[in-house]
């Protein structure tokens, strides 16, 4: 279960990125943060973001028109 | 996360901004903003027709004019615009306010929102001293936070750095 819920349903390319970051920026070390976006091309950039920041990306999902991503502030 | 100025091995990028249309605006802050946010230590140099970009008042414009690649989404389809349309008198405007009305449906980012991001996300924005001196701009008309410098300013950062972009 998220600790923080980012809705990011909307937003294009880089806001979800933008938004995201500044929200984990906020969290504590090993908070959870779930990011629900529209935009098809997050599906990609969130594992990039991972990957590049060190940040772990626990579940990547859709549920219908929105992709649901968790990621654990490291 | 950790705070990428303390890291010996962290990523860096400059981006060199020459043009500041509407359309011309968004590839570096787009770049810049995305590359801090992945912690990238990012330097945006604005020379010439970037310049303008550092502005307090944003009034971006867009031309369809000697754009023939540029088609926009109408009525199921694509239309692109001829230059003896795209000269005559107002329709320069009005294709800047249909951009920004796409824009906003579709959810993307302002210019202005953007380069708040960069500005809070501590991108480095520096104005081009000659270009300033050229086009008789001065501080008083320039966002905060920003610096002056020339291009051993901008080699001094993009020799050290992993990426290099002239936009």
């Amino acid at each position: 279960m998220a600790d923080h819920v980012l809705n990011a349903e909307g937003l294009n390319c880089p806001l979800p990125i933008i938004k995201a970051k500044k929200m984990l920026k906020s969290l504590a070390a090993g908070e959870v943060l779930e990011v629900r976006a529209t935009d098809p091309g997050s599906v990609a950039d969130f594992a990039a973001f991972c990957k590049q920041t060190g940040n772990e990306l626990l579940s990547s999902s859709t549920e219908g028109d929105v992709y649901k991503f968790e990621i654990k502030r490291t | 996360m950790l705070d990428n100025t303390e890291l010996e091995n962290a990523k860096s990028m400059s981006i060199i901004v020459t043009k500041g249309s509407l359309d011309w605006a968004y590839p570096p802050f787009i770049l810049g903003t995305t590359a801090a946010a992945m912690d990238v230590d990012v330097t945006m140099f604005f020379t010439f027709y970037g310049l303008p970009l550092l502005k307090k008042d944003l009034n971006l414009k867009f031309t369809p004019l000697g754009n023939a690649a540029m088609e926009m989404p109408m009525m199921g389809g694509h239309i692109a615009m001829p230059n003896m349309m795209a000269m005559l008198p107002g329709v320069g405007h009005m294709a800047g306010g249909m951009m920004k009305n796409l824009m906003k449906k579709k959810g993307v980012a302002t210019i202005e929102e953007l380069r708040e991001v960069a500005v809070e996300s501590d991108v480095k924005l520096i104005a081009c001293q000659m270009t300033m001196d050229l086009f008789e701009y001065s501080t008083d008309d320039m966002i905060d936070g920003i610096e002056l410098g020339g291009a051993a300013t901008y080699m001094e950062k993009a020799l050290k750095s992993d990426i290099n972009l002239f936009i």
